[in-house]
């Protein structure tokens, strides 16, 4: 069986509805959620890159590329929040994020 | 192969401005010795004047970088309230900071980059520079969000915005990628051609449609992806609040009627229907939800949660009628954003900040003109004539009345009448009940022109309002020259 774009689609969606289940289930920590955050843009990465190997087109992978970068940056900007609200709170249980409701 | 060419950079000479002048503030602040943030956000204001200069000076039309960017009328007049709303919300921010703790000159940088990524969303033109001016921006405001460090709600509403940001900016990229994929075109002209009217596009572009609407009703915070306004609106530093309530929003609506009056034309009929859902939710939601508000600044999230619904209503009517009225509507809430933001960050007791509205009572007693430039707002927001408020809510719900959504201004008219309650229950309460202790005083010094100003434009619109219908005009025609109305006389026969 030659494996096409459909799979690397499929595979793409699954990892993205990760993401999200990860993001939304999750009731333990925060930093799961980061890490699910960044399953989320490597899935669409996947994407990208099938696509733009499909098209023959560049501009899917420069796209990817750019993706990494900004995840990269946005996990860095993440984790530096985590760090700040860890000294004030002294926890980062998903279900201690509390002070102010909704 | 497009080659470079230096009239393309002086087209973006606005961000490239940006860009360099925000590292240039960040050496500044690392290398100035002592109590330097006053320095550098006075620098920061300096900035902000400079672009203005060089937006007007410049001003010529075009799409740079191979269409990576457009300039047109309708980017002019975005940038122009990005502008304004950045730089009034630094100012207004000049008191807060030295009071509460906020002194590390990072603060006037961030809004700097955070500005610059709101101009690059406004002119994109490619779902690529889609993508980084909108990361450019949050991860901006994230920063600004926890920027009271010490302060453990500051923290927890950075922590919220980020992560909640971040699974939108998910949404919005696994949308732009489906389009790609299915169309084979990041850049809006050829996404434009080859969807066409829309008649023969496949089911994958659709998909990648609801997603690119759900990650941009996220960022202008539309029911119901609204669920991290009032927190982070509660959270924030109060002028990091004043300053999200404004220029973000109006970037985002601006990125938001781009994308679709843009490439999505064609397939109007697909994505009226969200924008008409999302309009609804937000105007009874925004509505509903601030009456049983006791805190200003969750008060003040669900009215904007309510404000971008309005916005919403002209864009469903995808008309160059209604992209005439979200401009006007922006404009006038801009104004309307920055005058009452002025007044909260007035509200200050033996030092501490008020946020309890209860703490607004007899305020006409102890502090009148603060009372009654407050009203102004508060009347002007429920959308009372003759005052602005009311204008922008009329632009919108006209479109929306000639573009055959009767069933939507119905519903604005009575969301405006609903949310007119907890506006003028405000009123009620600096006016009629007893005066609570008053306010510490003087007023900021850097407040009362921006308060005053606002007032007297918000009070005085009616009787000069050529400039801004001239421009708004300008602007939607820029982006719907002769409206969508073509495309829907094909659509709707």
């Amino acid at each position: 069986m030659e494996i096409g774009l459909a799979h690397y689609l499929t595979v793409a969606a699954i990892l993205f509805t990760l993401g999200i289940l990860g993001i939304f289930l999750n009731r333990k920590n925060v930093i799961i959620i980061l890490m699910s955050v960044e399953l989320m843009l490597l899935a669409v990465n996947i994407n990208l890159v099938a696509f733009s190997v499909e098209l023959g087109d560049m501009a899917g992978q420069v796209f990817a590329m750019l993706v990494l970068t900004v995840a990269a940056a946005e996990a860095a900007i993440g984790l530096a929040i985590l760090v700040v609200y860890f000294r004030n709170r002294g926890s980062i249980a998903v279900e201690d994020i509390n002070m102010m409701k909704g | 192969m497009h080659e470079l060419l230096v009239s393309d950079l002086f087209a973006i000479l606005p961000e490239i401005w940006f860009a360099v002048a925000g590292m240039a503030l960040l050496m500044v602040g690392v290398f100035t010795r002592g109590d330097n943030t006053r320095l550098v956000l006075w620098l920061a204001i300096g900035v902000f004047v400079v672009c203005g200069l060089l937006m007007r000076l410049l001003g010529e039309h075009g799409a740079p970088f191979a269409g990576l960017v457009v300039n047109d009328s309708f980017g002019d007049f975005m940038k122009t309230l990005v502008l304004v709303g950045a730089g009034l919300a630094l100012v207004m921010s000049l008191g807060f900071i030295r009071r509460e703790g906020m002194e590390r000159f990072e603060y006037p940088v961030l809004i700097v980059f955070a500005t610059l990524g709101m101009f690059v969303m406004v002119s994109a033109n490619d779902l690529l520079s889609l993508y980084v001016g909108l990361e450019m921006q949050s991860l901006a405001l994230y920063v600004c969000a926890a920027f009271q460090r010490d302060n453990l709600r500051s923290s927890e509403a950075g922590l919220k915005y980020f992560v909640l940001g971040a699974v939108a900016s998910g949404m919005l990229l696994y949308g732009c990628s489906m389009v790609y994929g299915f169309s084979g075109a990041t850049s809006f002209d050829t996404l434009a051609s080859v969807l066409g009217d829309g008649r023969d596009v496949g089911v994958g572009v659709s998909v990648g449609l609801a997603f690119i609407a759900a990650g941009l009703a996220f960022k202008v915070s539309a029911v119901p992806f609204h669920m991290w306004t009032p927190d982070v609106y509660e959270g924030a530093p109060t002028p990091v609040t004043a300053f999200f309530s404004i220029a973000p929003k109006v970037a985002a609506m601006a990125l938001l009627i781009r994308v679709m009056m843009g490439p999505f034309a064609g397939l109007f009929e697909q994505w009226q229907q969200i924008v008409f859902l999302l309009a609804v939710a937000s105007m009874v939601l925004g509505a509903v939800g601030a009456i049983g508000q006791i805190n200003i600044k969750r008060l003040m999230a669900y009215s904007s949660i309510g404000h971008v619904g309005f916005a919403l209503v002209g864009l469903a009517a995808g008309t160059a009628e209604g992209i005439n009225g979200v401009a006007i509507y922006l404009a006038i809430y801009l104004v309307m954003g920055l005058g009452a933001w002025g007044c909260i960050l007035t509200m200050r007791r033996q030092g501490a900040m008020v946020e309890e509205i209860a703490g607004l009572a007899g305020l006409s007693r102890t502090n009148p003109p603060l009372a009654l430039c407050f009203a102004i707002f508060m009347f002007s927001m429920a959308g009372i004539p003759p005052l602005a408020g009311f204008f922008g809510k009329f632009y919108v719900f006209m479109a929306a009345v000639n573009a055959g959504l009767y069933t939507l201004a119905v519903v604005g008219v009575l969301a405006s009448a609903v949310g007119a309650f907890y506006y003028i229950r405000i009123v009620k309460i600096m006016y009629f009940d007893e005066p609570a202790d008053g306010f510490d005083t003087p007023l900021g010094r850097e407040l009362w022109p921006v308060i005053a100003l606002a007032a007297a434009v918000t009070l005085l619109f009616f009787i000069y309002t050529g400039p801004l219908l001239d421009s708004a005009q300008a602007a939607s025609l820029a982006l719907a020259p002769g409206g969508l109305d073509g495309a829907r006389a094909v659509l709707v026969p």
